[in-house]
């Protein structure tokens, strides 16, 4: 909560958004504008800090996938199971087959959980019911009103199914314990086996159903398809994803992948040289870093082939692939670039900031026939080959996974009994920082000028400028019906409020 | 944030999150269906996680125009207490929601060192880092066009109790929904004093000990096992098999999914009644437990037991007797 003391310079007035809603985590964003009331700046601020690089020096490394999930409790498996497996890589342990199979299993599964959660409880609102609708119906119900309550019906049994499946794997659905440094902490038997493909089954009808959704709705509209093509949300950045020894999109495994904005690779790295790629900003007025790619360098909030600037985004990971592994999804990678960029072969990357719905719903697909494929595996089922004991001497091991709204890296250094001595966590929304930033200013800018009326629609579409971004605050908001009513005081250098929107 | 209008007032629910991880916020829509009756009983007047409403909205409500507030997190930043105050004169019932607010909760594990430790964790020395300059984040900083402010850090975690009176607690990381269920209905149905003196609720006074499905042989501990090092033998009580397991320091009211899970416990649900120090209970129940004929094969063994603050008090250092770190 800003103070009233603080000071704005004379000529200027300041926006203050705070707190930002519907977001995993905390953060306010202050808009100055200038005396023709144009957006001089934008500050995106992240007012919280809890420290976990320090306190998890001390700990013993196999409890940090106990202890990490609590970074974010909304996506706590990726968390979970980066984690692990930076704990694989310190205990140099080799997972037999069923336990590799377990871990992307249920990783896919939770990604359909998540991406359903985002997709429609906060990217369709703004789409099906209009970037400009009544507030009081923009959102979930208003959707449900929209297209149907048998859909609204569907979603809650996917995300519920979700969970049954993480109840499964053993432990709690949320902040999750049952990956442990050498594999699972339990197999799954027949029957289990039976109710998970019944559920990515299940899945996989959904994640075609979805996509359908996305065209009818969206896709099918003019208007829409020209706010994604054409808004202010448009930025030429590096994009960052994992891949597959074919250079596909994997979630749980593999190397990663930065091509430039022209679409060529920039470089392809393992896990454990992240470090040669990635360096880390600090500015003094957010508590969170700003990460860039180190061999282009950090040329400030820009983009272009000459910005250290990349995104880790749903679009960034299609970006950065050459396809996907699954059929269903490969034919919805194809049209997406196709439509947006007019070359199906993903070779050209896609830009627009709104495009990340889109790829999300593609990734949902994905993750759902690739829990059903892993599920088709006879080993999956294997009695004993869940795990292995850790026997080796540990020393250091870097993890690195997708999480949903970015590649997240663990990197642990121990001593010889496993005690952490140093931990180094780079995490999902933090690779967007600079990006996020960026897309507000350049909304702002756009839909904020000298002798605008300030609506209450402009406010939300600035607001569709990170929104886009952050599937974590939607899987918060994925059951609950949701008025948006949002306040914006315009303040005079003194102080003085000389403007009120509320919506 | 309203449903269907009845005639009968709806009660106005907050939910607010501090040092916490959105977990609590998750656990609260795990009520499933639940939620359509919730939403029928009331409105929801703040939930930054879910609703759109800002601080200024609740500094504009009248005091005591929250019914029920659960304000989950532990007190990490100025900000945070700012709030807690806020949130306090404006409820009626403030109820702490899960184990951050409560003891601490992984969040207090941060008490073990200090803020300067912890900005050159994370800041100044980490193999990623890019700071020639040793920038650190600052309460105020100058820009063109004013000051931009940012909460102040503390020296330490404090629990919401250690700022503001509370009413209720609800344990847990995160708490389990049909407690959680349970407890709400309890409070819409004025079946508990609005004003409480940090009254657990959602919860039972077993410990989860009582409550665990695996056999207990009444052997005696003869080595101390990491998880990762060793399968457990199904079925048979694992601390008595040397995994380190803080079942029978911890409340119950999770139904034990950890152990069910082939894993220990880790007391998530902070110390069981009667406890009122989790770590010292967990080391009394071990030393009842060893193989140890002599006090020196009896320490041979707890020496066994690795970062035994960090595992007894995993969830509880906020509350612990043990001094933060200066």
């Amino acid at each position: 909560m800003t103070s009233p003391h603080v000071k704005t310079n004379p000529g200027y007035k300041r926006i203050s958004i705070d707190p930002v809603t519907r977001l995993e985590g905390h953060g306010k964003i202050d808009i100055f504008l200038d005396e023709k009331g144009d957006v001089a700046d934008c500050f995106f601020q992240v007012p919280e800090l809890r420290g976990f690089e320090k306190f998890c020096e001390g700990r013993p490394v196999e409890e940090l996938p106990r202890i990490t999930p609590r970074i974010c409790g909304v996506c706590p498996e990726a968390h979970h199971m980066c984690s692990a497996k930076a704990c694989d890589a310190v205990y140099q342990a080799e997972l037999p087959v069923t336990a590799k199979l377990l871990r992307e299993l249920q990783y896919n599964i939770f990604y359909v959980t998540d991406h359903t959660t985002h997709f429609y409880a906060l990217g369709a609102p703004d789409f099906v019911m209009g970037p400009d609708s009544n507030p009081a119906l923009r959102n979930l119900i208003g959707v449900i009103g929209k297209v149907g309550v048998e859909i609204g019906g569907e979603v809650i049994k996917c995300r519920s199914w979700g969970h049954e499946a993480a109840s499964i794997f053993g432990g709690k659905p949320v902040n999750p314990v049952n990956c442990i440094p050498g594999g699972m902490a339990k197999s799954i038997n027949q029957e289990e086996h039976a109710r998970l493909t019944e559920i990515a089954d299940f899945m996989v009808e959904f994640g075609k159903f979805t996509l359908k959704l996305l065209h009818d709705v969206v896709l099918a509209n003019e208007t829409y398809v020209d706010i994604i093509l054409n808004g202010p949300y448009y930025h030429e950045t590096y994009s960052m994803g994992l891949v597959d020894e074919n250079n596909k999109v994997n979630f749980y495994d593999g190397k990663v992948r930065v091509v430039g904005p022209d679409g060529k690779e920039l470089v392809k790295y393992e896990p454990k040289d992240y470090m040669l790629h990635v360096a880390e900003r600090v500015e003094p007025w957010s508590y969170l870093k700003f990460p860039y790619l180190k061999n282009v360098g950090w040329k400030g909030f820009v983009d272009g082939p000459d910005s250290g600037v990349y995104r880790a985004t749903p679009s960034s990971r299609l970006n950065a692939a050459d396809g996907m592994n699954s059929p269903l999804a490969q034919a919805a990678y194809e049209e997406y670039f196709q439509t947006l960029t007019g070359d199906s072969s993903g070779n050209k990357p896609v830009h627009h900031t709104l495009a990340i719905h889109w790829a999300r719903v593609v990734e949902l697909l994905n993750a759902a026939e690739r829990a059903q494929e892993l599920l088709k595996r006879p080993e999956i089922t294997h009695p004993e080959d869940y795990r292995v004991v850790c026997d080796k001497k540990p020393h250091e091991g870097v993890g690195i996974l997708e999480a949903p709204r970015g590649t997240l890296t663990h990197h642990y250094v121990t001593d010889e009994k496993g005690i952490v001595l140093k931990a180094n966590l780079i995490v999902g929304t933090t690779n967007n920082h600079a990006p996020i930033c960026m897309s507000l200013k350049k909304a702002a800018q756009n839909l904020i000028k000298s002798g605008t009326e300030v609506t209450e629609g402009i406010l939300n579409m600035v607001e569709m400028a990170f929104r886009a971004y952050d599937p974590c605050y939607g899987c918060a908001t994925h059951s609950l019906p949701g008025e948006m009513p949002l306040t914006v005081r315009l303040r005079n250098a003194d102080g003085s409020i000389i403007n009120e929107i509320s919506r | 944030m309203s449903g269907n209008g009845d005639a009968a007032p709806k009660l106005k629910v907050a939910m607010y999150w501090a040092a916490s991880c959105g977990g609590c916020d998750i656990s609260l829509l795990e009520i499933g269906v639940n939620l359509l009756e919730l939403i029928k009983i009331a409105d929801v007047v703040f939930w930054p996680c879910a609703a759109d409403f800002k601080y200024q909205h609740v500094a504009d409500y009248p005091d005591e125009y929250i019914d029920v507030c659960f304000y989950n997190g532990a007190v990490r930043t100025s900000e945070q207490e700012e709030i807690a105050r806020l949130l306090r004169r404006k409820s009626k019932t403030l109820i702490s929601y899960g184990e951050c607010a409560i003891d601490g909760g992984i969040p207090a594990l941060a008490n073990l060192t200090n803020p300067k430790g912890i900005y050159d964790a994370a800041y100044h020395h980490n193999p990623s880092i890019d700071n020639p300059d040793g920038v650190e984040p600052q309460p105020i900083t100058e820009c063109e066009y004013g000051e931009l402010e940012i909460p102040k850090f503390y020296d330490q975690v404090l629990r919401l109790k250690d700022v503001v009176e509370v009413d209720y607690e609800i344990p847990g990381c995160p708490p389990q929904a049909e407690r959680v269920w349970e407890a709400i209905q309890a409070v819409a149905g004025g079946a508990v004093p609005a004003r409480n003196n940090a009254v657990k609720v959602a919860c039972f006074d077993k410990s989860v000990c009582d409550e665990c499905p695996l056999e207990k042989r009444l052997t005696k501990i003869k080595e101390f096992k990491r998880p990762h090092e060793a399968r457990p033998e199904p079925d048979w009580c694992l601390l008595e098999q040397g995994f380190v397991c803080l079942g029978r320091a911890t409340r119950s009211g999770c139904g034990a999914l950890c152990i069910k899970g082939g894993l220990p416990c880790r007391g998530c649900y902070g110390p069981s009644s009667n406890v009122e120090d989790q770590g010292t209970a967990m080391i009394s129940a071990i030393a009842s437990i060893l193989d140890a004929e002599t006090e020196e094969r009896a320490k041979q063994l707890i020496d066994e037991i690795v970062d035994p603050v960090g595992t007894f008090y995993r969830f509880s250092l906020g509350s612990s007797h043990l001094k933060a770190h200066k």
